[in-house]
């Protein structure tokens, strides 16, 4: 995912003169092809997340669009006030670029396990967070973001991901969602790239569930949404984020004010999968954390009731 | 509205409009609005490229103002200078549905940078200098901070910053009251030596009285400024300077005059000799 974002970024800086990159000291093997080729709009501010923060909010006010770039946690939620402060209140083109989603550097330790970061961005008023599922989606939601004059953030998973979607998906508008399967009963709905488990767990399953990719945590597609809810009965919202306040939690919000604004005829049953308000203090790569905290698909064929 | 004509005038205009809104909307931070606000006239009447008809003018110098608490001085000169042209301060400030909240905001004309939360302004104008250094750009970038905000650590990560990338267009100005929110700088946490700090980590430092207007307008022509490293003003100043029971006293970093207090404090400023 990293390596399709900063390909991505460069095709894009190509053409528009105003766009800048600082990094937090981070980004070996990943920043230097646009450092190289762009050295007058690079700036490695050091570790120091919340100047680079505070950096990025005095270009943007030039009309400069600037991208952040530092792990996880450090590129949100130490400097989650200059975020909430310097570049939400006053509505500035800063992009904010997190690595290292979820448990993606699992055997690094807590410090580096970036997993309250959506709840808290999607708190944020004019703050468009996005969690891509796969290195197509985040082509496509660094060009969609690039485009937006506001605020921003795109949540990367790591390097060498598969591919879930077949070609370039569309983003006309933030807020898009992508259907990858379409089935009946049961939606799962992915946030980030617990998509591609999803696509493998009804793939290997056989299962004739729906699988929709819902990359836009703040801004979440209605309009799909109420088109699931017309058409299955249960829910299954995955992500690799604490559950309070997460995607799932967004998910079930949506659903509730639309069911309380007559906008949907029925709540369906929705389960959310994802870590269960904890910290994990054990070793592991990502796919045996996902397993330890309980970000699993195992068994769901068993638990879903299907009405009729 | 007359309009000041020199920088004594402005200020003492700014103090007497400040006074006002304290009193009449019972707020806080008249004692830190005092501090600054020589350096405030100083800058406004002389030194920032502005203009109050096109406060958006891409041109223009920046001044991030990062003693956010103390907006009434602030609107005043703003005010003074015909930046609030169609807006009614003295009624509008800290009212219902006004913009004029009593940390500032950038929704007032002139105001660059909404600021509040301590230890961000700096780094800001290090961004805008930056972007201004990298493009070539003339204009200038001021910065103007308050002494007790230095603890925050966000501020040194910007002072390395802007003296590793040269920013000689870069001037901040430190409102040295020595007094912050609950107690004396020196009791809280030890500043000095203050000029010496800027100066090792690679600022070209200077100290003066931040009360003499003279003193200030020469540290902050062009001509006197360093050519390779950014430039720090230590301003010595006094907290609630220009209203003898208000100065050097911690008690009116929170307290709103009472009506004996308004008029006393009136008295003592229109009776001040501004040329």
């Amino acid at each position: 995912m990293r390596n399709s974002f900063i390909d991505t970024l460069c095709e894009i800086a190509e053409a528009d003169e105003r766009l800048f990159l600082l990094c937090g000291d981070l980004g070996y093997n990943v920043l230097e092809k646009f450092a190289d080729k762009f050295p007058q709009r690079f700036v490695n501010v050091g570790i120091a997340e919340q100047n680079m923060m505070q950096v990025a909010s005095g270009l943007a006010l030039d009309g400069y669009t600037v991208f952040t770039y530092s792990i996880g946690n450090f590129a949100t939620l130490r400097c989650m006030e200059q975020i909430r402060y310097d570049i939400c209140y006053h509505n500035l083109n800063v992009k904010v670029i997190a690595v290292g989603a979820g448990y993606a550097y699992g055997p690094l330790g807590a410090s580096h396990h970036t997993t309250e970061d959506l709840a808290m961005l999607r708190s944020i008023p004019n703050m468009v967070v996005a969690t891509p599922g796969d290195p197509l989606e985040v082509k496509a939601i660094t060009r969609a973001l690039a485009r937006h004059p506001g605020p921003g953030y795109i949540r990367l998973n790591k390097a060498g991901e598969r591919t879930v979607h077949t070609s370039l998906p569309n983003i006309c508008s933030i807020g898009a969602s992508f259907s990858i399967n379409s089935g009946r009963h049961v939606a799962i709905l992915a946030a980030g790239a617990m998509l591609i488990p999803a696509n493998d767990y009804i793939q290997r399953q056989i299962l004739p569930w729906s699988l929709l990719s819902f990359p836009f945590v703040s801004h979440l597609d209605k309009q799909a949404l109420k088109s699931i809810v017309e058409t299955h009965s249960f829910v299954i919202t995955v992500e690799e984020h604490q559950l309070n306040g997460g995607f799932g939690s967004a998910v079930v919000e949506a659903l509730s004010d639309m069911y309380a604004a007559g906008e949907i005829p029925r709540m369906p049953r929705v389960k959310r999968i994802g870590i269960p308000n904890q910290f994990l203090a054990i070793c592991g790569t990502q796919e045996f954390l996902r397993e330890v905290a309980g970000i699993t698909f195992e068994g769901a064929d068993k638990y879903v009731v299907v009405s009729p | 509205m007359t309009r000041p004509t020199n920088s004594y005038q402005l200020a003492n205009a700014a103090r007497l409009t400040a006074l006002t809104l304290c009193h009449t909307k019972n707020a806080s931070h008249i004692g830190g609005a005092y501090s600054v606000v020589d350096i405030l006239a100083v800058l406004y009447m002389h030194i920032l490229n502005i203009n109050p008809r096109k406060p958006d003018d891409s041109r223009r110098d920046r001044l991030f103002y990062s003693k956010g608490h103390a907006s009434a001085i602030l609107y005043a000169v703003l005010d003074e200078m015909g930046f609030l042209e169609g807006y009614d301060l003295k009624s509008d400030f800290t009212k219902d549905g006004s913009f004029f909240t009593s940390h500032v905001n950038h929704k007032v004309p002139g105001v660059e940078f909404s600021t509040g939360s301590l230890g961000h302004a700096l780094g800001v104008a290090c961004g805008s200098a930056l972007g201004g250094a990298r493009f070539n750009l003339e204009r200038s970038t001021y910065a103007i901070l308050s002494d007790g905000e230095l603890n925050e650590g966000s501020n040194w990560e910007a002072i390395m910053f802007a003296a590793h990338h040269n920013l000689h267009r870069l001037t901040l100005i430190i409102d040295y009251n020595k007094i912050q929110s609950f107690g004396r700088v020196e009791e809280v946490m030890q500043l000095e030596p203050l000029a010496e700090k800027f100066t090792v980590f690679g600022w070209h430092a200077l100290e003066v009285d931040g009360h003499d207007h003279e003193a200030l307008h020469q540290a902050l022509l062009l001509k006197n400024r360093d050519q390779q490293r950014p430039t720090v003003i230590v301003a010595h100043t006094i907290k609630g300077k220009g209203v003898s029971f208000m100065e050097d006293s911690l008690a009116w970093h929170y307290k709103s005059p009472n009506l004996e207090q308004f008029e006393q404090a009136q008295r003592e400023l229109q009776g001040v000799k501004t040329l």
